[in-house]
């Protein structure tokens, strides 16, 4: 680490230690001008990458004959590409998913930056699944900006260093003469010229690898700043366009009766012939986990749906509830370390309910399914993965099945998965037509992924004003990593630093957890229990649990020996960036004021992802505050102030930075006092979102801040899901200290059932018809 | 089959559908107007919200047969010319604090922020957080802060 940072920070020791590799990018054969960047080779967020840090090139080495002929061998798949076109605007299809954590204006404003193009001119869309990108396409574990920012900024460089000779070619002058902004080509002569007016002779007429100088940081005018999203206005207006929001010939709308147990199967259905002839209806066709129907509306889809007779085979989980699966649970643990004899323990254990990592957006996909082909539009985030296992469902070669990836409404892991899109699939070829499939309300929390209950078990030992051991034992109901992060740790396997043979799940647990304390001998181990549920990640995978843990345990050890949890952490923290993001949440928060019996403050740390955070919480836990009454809802605590202090390494868009912490603020929020899944009998008893306690208005602090911290890298850190752990640990252990109780199970009020459950049958409630009763 | 008019975004239509239909569907899928969002189908999640002669409602929860020929409604697409304007005050206030993440629920907040305005200044007041905790509107983003923040400022110039 200290290695990297001082190569970043230095650039001339970076070119010392990387010989003649540098930033390097291809000008394409194209109309108009197109610059392709290798993504995944030349500038991920590895060894590599570290090699790819741009340093100002000195002329005999901008590139030699060596240069050019390895890369004129080197194969211009895998490129992501962006275009100058001839109305001035550049655009570029980015091989990620937006789910609504920016990616596309902060993808925009490295374009805009480099380009020296204004943020409005630049077009961002989402590439269709490209199986020669591998693994490089995939939206997940806060990765996006870290892999992305050295190829898209190099891309966009080279487009303008392109820009720029063409020019000075045109105008017989040097090009070091000419000078870029907002668009257009200067020379002090006073001639000059629109990026539009020279794309078409600044295009390629073969591939042409070039060398690239990027930005030096203390030159960025968009980088770095506040800018808003560039969906915003469509977002505002209704324009912006979601799944169910796009129109395909043809595709109507479908939706699927599904069984009263997970993943149950169809045994027989019983009146299909007359469901077919209800209004709207044009078909009906037995699948996998249920029944399809199609028809003109999504409600006379509902209403057919549910008029199905259908007899259900058994699903993978039938006799599964919360007290099975925690006893399994608990009868799986890895045990302790046993402590020496002298030393002081704390033991402490605490179980993690399952909860929906349901987006607001129901899962949905569009499928035109032909006999040699197929299409489909679906969010998704490891597109790659989606299209083989779709091909391979219909019988059909992987290139015959075009993924295309729309904008989705959240994500929070569910569209790591492609359950819809293949469903989608499946029922279009069934039918033999295309269709519009929509997930209803109550499928997308029953029978949809979740995150998976979990137990950790923590055990300190302490003497003498010192923690002597730190052991976390998590044990978790198993997490598919089916998406497409396993094939990519199979493929780096040799090259991680963990040892052993262990599991998928292992591999990842060791690679993102670790203890930021000086607590001696510590030991953090993961055992799963494999149990069919549909399973997933959510945003993030095991931090907010493991953390929680953490710093619950943090807290009762400063308690035994004495001390202020402020000050004990300060005390042990080894890690200098959350030192600093603590001493700022201290300040800003006003950590120790006078509070109220019932109030009180808490604190979390979490670092992750390269990046760092403090959350100051003060929680009110008195009657009056609890008690409150809110129709179909649950209040208890209530968070009163929250500050969220984000060291994100480089802040690329700290608007957007901000938008992403105060997300990760209200998800700690629901996963530390309200939102879980109740399973019963092999299905989640959840059906609305009056049922799934989701953070609302009456629960979110009136008062909630984000500070971001000044740069302290040249490259951004992941930030996504880096803000959910400290902020669920913040709460746990403000309400631990309003409460005098130390919480052990959550959310807390999961031992409340604080609703009715919706039938299991049929799996679809019918809409209501008093929506007038109730306009305001 | 039926056929329902009525005015939809200052124009009067008529559309053929059965008369249990809800509205969403209506608007969605026959009408293509896919502004109002489809959420849960409960009236719980508010991502549908729209106007019926200026109140909040959701449309998943009508069925088409109870909107009289009289009725307007006013979708996210209407909004701006309810004011005369390209965008409603409210709009300008999500764009200037840069409230949507996804934007799926924000048709529905906006639809909701501006009935909340209203109604609060019908009864003569200002809008307060009192009001504002009683919005059920869900943004799985969790963008609540932002929300907030627009519908004070938004409020300011309606």
């Amino acid at each position: 680490m200290a290695q990297k940072e001082h190569a970043a920070d230095n650039p001339r020791s970076a070119r010392e230690g990387v010989g003649r590799r540098r930033v390097l990018a291809y000008i394409l054969a194209a109309p108009t001008l197109a610059v392709g960047v290798r993504v995944g080779l030349d500038a991920v967020d590895g060894p590599v990458a570290e090699a790819a840090v741009p340093s100002p090139p000195q002329p005999e080495e901008l590139f030699d004959l060596g240069d050019m002929q390895n890369l004129a061998a080197a194969p211009t798949s895998g490129l992501i590409t962006v275009r100058v076109h001839s109305d001035g605007t550049a655009s570029l299809a980015v091989p990620r998913a937006e789910v609504g954590q920016g990616m596309t204006t902060a993808v925009a404003m490295m374009v805009a930056e480099e380009l020296d193009l204004p943020l409005d001119q630049v077009r961002v869309s989402l590439a269709d699944a490209r199986p020669e990108l591998l693994m490089n396409q995939l939206t997940g574990g806060s990765n996006s900006m870290r892999s992305i920012y050295l190829p898209v900024r190099t891309a966009a460089a080279a487009a303008r260093q392109r820009l720029i000779a063409t020019a000075a070619h045109q105008w017989r002058v040097e090009p070091s003469e000419l000078t870029t902004r907002d668009g257009v080509v200067a020379h002090g002569s006073g001639r000059s010229a629109s990026y539009g007016s020279l794309a078409e002779a600044a295009a390629g007429t073969a591939v042409l690898p070039v060398a690239v100088q990027l930005k030096d940081r203390s030159d960025f005018t968009v980088l770095g700043t506040s800018r808003n999203r560039i969906d915003a206005l469509a977002a505002v207006t209704g324009r912006k366009k979601f799944g169910m929001d796009h129109q395909v010939p043809g595709a109507k709308p479908a939706m699927v009766r599904r069984p009263p147990t997970v993943n149950g199967t169809v045994e027989a259905v019983h009146n299909a012939d007359a469901v077919r002839r209800m209004p709207g209806i044009t078909d009906v066709a037995t699948i996998r986990h249920g029944v399809a129907v199609r028809g003109e509306t999504f409600g006379q889809c509902i209403d057919a749906l549910r008029a199905l007779e259908v007899t259900w085979g058994p699903g993978t989980v039938d006799g599964e509830s919360d007290g099975t699966v925690l006893r399994r649970l608990k009868s799986a643990a890895l045990p302790m370390v046993v402590p020496p004899l002298l030393t002081k323990k704390i033991d402490a254990e605490f179980t993690f309910a399952f909860a929906s990592n349901s987006p607001l957006e129901p899962d949905n996909a569009i499928a035109d399914v032909r006999a040699d082909r197929a299409e489909i539009w679906a969010s998704l985030k490891v597109p790659i993965v989606a299209q083989r296992e779709i091909a391979n469902r219909l019988g059909l070669p992987q290139k015959a099945v075009t993924v295309h990836v729309v904008e989705g409404g959240g994500s929070f892991g569910r569209h790591l998965f492609h359950d819809v899109a293949a469903e989608a699939a499946e029922i279009s070829q069934k039918m033999g037509k295309p269709v519009k499939l929509s997930w209803s309300r109550t499928d997308n929390f029953r029978q949809g992924r979740t995150h998976p209950m979990c137990l950790s078990r923590v055990r300190a030992t302490y003497a003498l004003g010192q923690v002597l051991s730190y052991g976390q034992r998590h044990t978790s109901a198993q997490t598919d990593f089916g998406h497409g992060l396993g094939e990519m740790i199979t493929s780096t396997a040799a090259k991680l630093p963990v040892v052993g043979n262990p599991t998928f799940a292992e591999t990842i647990f060791q690679l993102t957890q670790s203890t930021p304390y000086d607590f001696g001998v510590t030991t953090q181990l993961l055992n799963e229990v494999p149990l069919k549920f549909n399973t997933g990640s959510m945003r993030n995978i095991y931090s907010p649990n493991v953390a929680c843990a953490r710093e619950l345990m943090v807290d009762q050890l400063a308690d035994r020996m004495g001390k202020d949890p402020v000050a004990f952490r300060r005390e042990f923290l080894k890690d200098r960036r959350l030192r600093a993001v603590l001493d700022k949440a201290v300040e800003v928060g006003e950590w120790g004021r006078s509070l109220p019996a019932g109030v009180a403050q808490g604190i979390g740390l979490h670092a992750e992802y390269r990046g760092a955070v403090a959350t100051l919480v003060e929680i009110d836990c008195r009657p009056e505050t609890v008690n409150r009454k809110v129709r179909d809802g649950v209040t208890g605590p209530r968070v009163t102030k929250a500050l969220m202090v984000v060291d994100a390494g480089f802040p690329i868009n700290p608007r957007g930075l901000e938008a992403q912490m105060m997300g990760c603020f209200n998800d700690g929020l629901a996963l530390a006092l309200t939102s879980s899944l109740h399973i019963k009998d092999g299905i989640p008893l959840e059906g609305s979102w009056d049922n799934y306690f989701y953070t609302r208005q009456w629960n979110t602090p009136p008062d909630l801040r984000v500070v971001v911290m000044p740069s302290t890298s040249d490259k951004p850190s992941g930030a996504g899901e880096l803000g959910v752990a400290p902020a669920f640990a913040a709460i746990a252990c403000a309400y631990a200290r309003a409460t005098g109780r130390l919480p052990t199970s959550f959310p807390i009020n999961h031992g409340t059932l604080a609703f009715e459950p919706l039938p299991l049958e049929p799996s679809t409630p019918q809409s209501p018809t008093d929506g007038l009763d109730r306009a305001f | 089959m039926p056929s329902h008019t009525f005015k939809l975004n200052g124009k009067r239509i008529t559309v053929e559908a059965e008369d249990n239909v809800r509205l969403l569907w209506v608007l969605r899928d026959l009408l293509g107007v896919t502004g109002p969002k489809y959420g849960c189908g409960l009236g719980v999640c508010q991502a549908c919200t729209s106007h019926i002669n200026g109140k909040a409602f959701n449309p998943c929860s009508v069925p088409v047969s109870k909107v009289v020929p009289d009725d307007e409604i006013t979708t996210i697409e209407g909004l701006p010319a309810t004011v005369g304007k390209d965008l409603h005050p409210m709009q300008e206030a999500w764009l200037e604090l840069d409230v949507a993440q996804c934007g799926y629920c924000q048709p529905g907040q906006i639809m909701t922020a501006v009935a909340k305005v209203r109604q609060a200044s019908a009864e003569g007041r200002e809008i307060e957080d009192a009001d504002l905790d009683e919005i059920r509107n869900i943004c799985r983003c969790g963008t609540y802060t932002r929300i907030r923040e627009a519908i004070k400022a938004g409020a300011k110039n309606m």
